[in-house]
């Protein structure tokens, strides 16, 4: 029997049982962060106030009176999301001991539902990465490098090399939020995707990256990286996990005047047996240049087991893909130099000790606050913003969006479902490696399959398939109609218990376990 | 010497009259301590997202209906980028693209030869109103080389009104400013107080020969009443008029008028050549405003604006209460200026009109010279008069009925300014104002003083 077997109320079950409390559970979490701190996916532990809100989930509990599924349920959150007295830093120096006076409206939400909110998870400096290397207080480590399934495959070339050097990255740029979920220090976190963010990672580190559709969930709170594709994201051990957080933070936000109106349903996922009925579309555009043959052939198994089990599964065109990286580039650097206008050193944040005038104390506050990536990027945007620019690069960009987004409506019209593609061009590269090559190249690379969803707004979704050659995870990525999560979830989760993806085998859960973790029945939630 | 054309063009912002500010939920309040009516949004902090309020809008189409505008059915917001102390995001939100009304016009009036007997109507174009963000405050204190920032005032809504170059002086600009005053008093959008900031006014001046294109124009700012802007604009015509005939040049430049010298001066550190990176706002969807036609008929109610809804509730606007007032009561075109002109002084006539026989032409005289002036003298609002509409109204009466001469009831007014709580006719028996009437009685009177006189 796997982790996923879709089994709802599992630790849920225990809880309310009474065979596990959350403060428990809590304790056990903090206690595999502590020893699991060389991943550094963690920046702040809220030990005091986590511990607090488990004890106050255990009175509930005692009371017979839990808020919900998620109530005790150790969740963390990515540092761009605000948590009222929590430090919120995005990894950076401009907001290095910044304390938010409010929280975010999906942080809100969990906490109202009892969930106990362990600490903020690292990143890339201000979202902007897909490596999770590039933040103020370092990298991000695999939780897989240290698997007994990564260390088998790796040879070692010489005896002075060992794990230290040989680490592979996260993704990103939530790999802390998938680190910690990857590494059963909590059961869910959340992140953030523009570009492919939540999802990226999630491929790397073996779990189950949702990107909602754009506006289904509220952005108030998320410190934004680009407004009109930025999204909360969603990271869990199983797709069943994924769609209790999806209900627990779906809907309108009057403080957030892009999330739609209509009302939105909590959904339970229904075991398909038969997809028959189901038309999958494989975008050839999607066999990009640098698409590892690994990759390829596990997406063309896959591919081949909803044939088999009766699908419909055709080839579709999405013209315009490879126009996305370039298309992206523009506008994404175009929100980010509006967006990170309010650095200033005023009224929040680092503010340089230059004084000679306001104006130079301004350059030196963002200088010293932002690291080259940032500050890379807000020059670029500034310059396709300009009177003299904005029609060529800005207003064209956008064009280019629409048929970018057009393309995806002419397909899901033609009667395609859902669509089946790869998430990462290969596995995780070690850090040695991936830092030979700057942010914007990497960032160019790796988002290329993922990013075409951020500009049309459209779900997505990754699915651990199966284990690499170097015994690395390695993840398909699902992309839905707007709106449509409960179709896209319920074929992931089918495809979920099809591939049977392996449990982690990490030394340091091991040690910790006292059937919680390893135990089959708690590695997740739902 | 080839004649001169001036030509001014205004851009007025009007600061919106509503609880709370245009994209947030904090307070709007004149002088409150530095500070304390700021919402997160409103300090930028990172993560905040703006929330349209719809009261702001309410009072942008109401304005644009009674300046004649098209009201946009769909306009979009901006972001204006620019680094300064009292912008916090580094940017503003405004309407650059598609303002919420364009294509208007406001008509004023201007006396002739400063005598208030001939009037005449002049036109000036609307070119558009948009929605946009109030800054915050900054006060430099050179002494200590630091500046104090208030965002009290950072992100009240305003309504920027552009009026197109067809004004030819100052005059003409204070007079157009001033209805656009009135207009917005009479709707509620705006208390329009230039004193306290709600109502601001940079002027556009250019100057040229007949028949060659509009000259360089300049923008003058810092006009703090509608008497300093009549001055700064005709000073600043003047300049460039003088500065041109002798051979000089206008700069495309902001000057800013000084009224302790009555002239208007470079202003340094002003943006010059600002690229302002105008980028749609991203967090705000298009406003999509609705009219009778094309209200679709299962919408929430509470989630829309009905333009025609709003412009039948519109109130008489003063040029419409003028005309009434004309005829209703019978009084000089000029006379139903001043009554707008002066808060409350149009209800105080007609509700003293209601409680007297004396015909309305002959009451306005009492109110526009006596009333009016006694208030200005001691600079009192109509509200704060001692004499109460019943009060003047019950002394024309004593003067209609011909129990006093006019000159006696001159002499009671001057005593009921007093406010000692006397009625008129408390006063005139007290002070044996009476006119006499009795025939005899005035013979016996006047016998009594030439037999008086003979004596001497």
């Amino acid at each position: 029997a796997a982790l996923k077997d879709g089994l709802r109320s599992q630790v849920s079950a225990a809880l309310k049982e009474g065979r596990v409390t959350p403060t428990e559970l809590c304790q056990r979490c903090l206690a595999l962060i502590k020893s699991t701190k060389f991943l550094n996916a963690y920046i702040t532990v809220a030990e005091e106030t986590a511990l607090k809100q488990a004890e106050e989930s255990e009175e509930r509990y005692k009371r017979g009176q839990p808020l919900g599924v998620l109530d005790g349920i150790p969740v963390a959150v990515k540092d761009n999301f605000n948590t009222a007295g929590i430090e919120t830093t995005c990894a950076s120096n401009m907001l290095k001991g910044y304390i938010s006076p409010y929280n975010a409206t999906v942080v809100q939400k969990l906490l109202d539902q009892g969930a106990v909110l362990l600490g903020k998870t690292n990143l890339d400096e201000f979202a902007m990465g897909s490596g999770s290397t590039d933040g103020v207080f370092g990298p991000v480590r695999n939780p897989w490098s240290y698997s007994k399934q990564y260390k088998e495959k790796s040879v070692p070339k010489s005896h002075s090399e060992d794990e230290e050097s040989n680490w592979v990255i996260t993704g990103g740029s939530s790999g802390g939020s998938a680190a910690a979920v990857s590494s059963f220090t909590c059961f869910a976190a959340l992140g953030s995707d523009t570009g492919g963010s939540t999802r990226n990672p999630a491929a790397h580190c073996g779990v189950v990256g949702l990107k909602p559709t754009y506006g289904l969930i509220s952005r108030h709170g998320l410190i934004p990286l680009v407004n009109s594709m930025d999204v909360p994201g969603i990271l869990t051990r199983c797709v069943d996990d994924a769609a209790v957080l999806l209900g627990s933070l779906a809907g309108h936000d009057p403080k957030d005047s892009t999330t739609v109106q209509d009302d939105f349903t909590p959904f339970e996922l229904p075991d398909l047996s038969d997809v028959s009925k189901l038309s999958i579309g494989i975008p050839k555009e999607y066999h990009a240049p640098g698409l590892s043959s690994e990759i390829l052939a596990l997406w063309s198994k896959a591919a081949d087991l909803f044939k088999n089990a009766g699908a419909k599964v055709v080839e579709v065109s999405l013209p315009h893909t490879r126009y996305s990286i370039v298309c992206y580039h523009v506008l994404c650097t175009a929100e980010v130099a509006s967006n990170m206008a309010r650095f200033d050193g005023l009224e929040y944040g680092h503010r340089s000790d230059m004084k000679d005038s306001t104006e130079g104390m301004y350059a030196a506050t963002r200088r010293e606050g932002f690291n080259d990536v940032v500050r890379g990027r807000i020059l670029s945007g500034n310059y396709f913003l300009l009177k003299q620019n904005y029609e060529k690069y800005f207003v064209k960009a956008q064009k280019v969006r629409r048929l970018i987004a057009n393309d995806f409506v002419k397909v899901f019209r033609s009667g395609v479902d859902i669509l089946l593609t790869p998430t990462t061009l290969s596995d995780a590269a070690p850090y040695t490696e991936f830092i030979q090559e700057d942010n914007r190249t990497r960032s160019a690379q790796d988002d290329i399959l993922t990013q075409a969803a951020n500009m049309a707004g459209l779900p997505a979704i990754n699915v651990p398939t199966a284990l690499s050659e170097r015994g690395l995870p390695v993840g398909l990525q699902f992309i839905g109609r707007s709106f449509q999560e409960k179709q896209l979830l319920t074929v992931a989760k089918w495809f979920e218990k099809q591939v049977q993806f392996p449990v982690i085998q990490l030394e340091e859960v091991k040690r910790h376990d006292s059937g919680v973790f390893q135990h089959q029945k708690f590695a997740s939630f739902s | 010497l080839a004649p001169w054309i001036p030509v001014v063009g205004l851009e007025i912002h009007a600061q919106i009259s509503s609880n709370s500010k245009l994209f947030s939920g904090s307070q709007v309040q004149f002088a409150a301590p530095p500070n304390s009516l700021v919402s997160f949004f409103d300090a930028s902090l990172p993560g905040t997202l703006p929330v349209l309020n719809r009261r702001c809008v309410e009072a942008a189409v109401m304005t644009g209906l009674a300046l004649n505008c098209s009201i946009n059915k769909k306009s979009l917001f901006d972001r204006k980028h620019y680094f300064y102390a009292d912008l916090p995001a580094g940017y503003q939100i405004t309407q650059q693209r598609v303002p919420i009304a364009v294509n208007g016009r406001l008509s004023y009036s201007l006396c002739i030869d400063n005598k208030m007997s001939q009037m005449v109507t002049k036109t000036v174009r609307i070119k558009q109103i948009q929605l946009e963000q109030d800054s915050g405050k900054s006060l430099h204190d050179d002494t200590r080389s630091q500046t104090l920032v208030d965002l009290n005032r950072a992100g009240v809504g305003l309504m920027e009104v552009v009026m197109e170059p067809d004004m030819c002086c100052g005059e003409e600009a204070a007079a157009a400013v001033r209805e656009l005053q009135l207009i917005l008093q009479t709707l509620g959008s705006s208390q329009a107080v230039m004193a306290e900031g709600q109502l601001r006014v940079d002027a556009n001046v250019s100057v040229h020969h007949p028949g060659e294109p509009y000259g360089v124009r300049t923008e003058v700012k810092n006009i703090n009443s509608i008497r300093f802007l009549a001055k700064a604009v005709d000073y600043e015509i003047q300049r460039q008029i003088e500065e041109l005939e002798n051979g000089g040049i206008i700069l495309n430049e902001t000057r800013a008028f000084d009224s302790k010298l009555g002239c208007t001066v470079p202003m340094r550190d002003k943006e010059g050549k600002q690229d302002y990176r105008f980028m749609p706002e991203p967090n705000l969807p298009p406003l999509i405003l609705y009219d009778a036609k094309s209200l679709p008929a299962n919408m929430n109610h509470q989630q829309v604006i009905n333009i025609d809804w709003i412009h039948e509730r519109l109130p008489d606007l003063p040029s419409v209460k003028r005309e009434k007032l004309v005829e209703q009561y019978g009084i000089l075109p000029e006379h139903s200026f001043t009554l707008l002109s002066e808060d409350g002084l149009a209800e105080f006539f007609e509700s003293v009109v209601k409680q007297t026989q004396m015909k309305p032409k002959k009451v306005i005289g009492w109110i526009l010279n006596d009333l009016l002036s006694y208030l200005k003298e001691h600079s009192l609002t109509v509200k704060e008069s001692p004499v109460s509409s019943f009060l003047l109204a019950d002394l024309l009466n004593l003067l209609e009925k011909k129990e006093i001469s006019s000159t006696a009831a001159k002499q009671v007014l001057a005593e009921l300014w007093k406010g000692e709580g006397k009625t008129p006719l408390e006063i005139v028996k007290e002070q044996k104002l009476e006119l006499l009437q009795d025939q005899k009685e005035l013979e016996q009177i006047c016998q009594a003083v030439i037999d008086g006189q003979e004596n001497e």
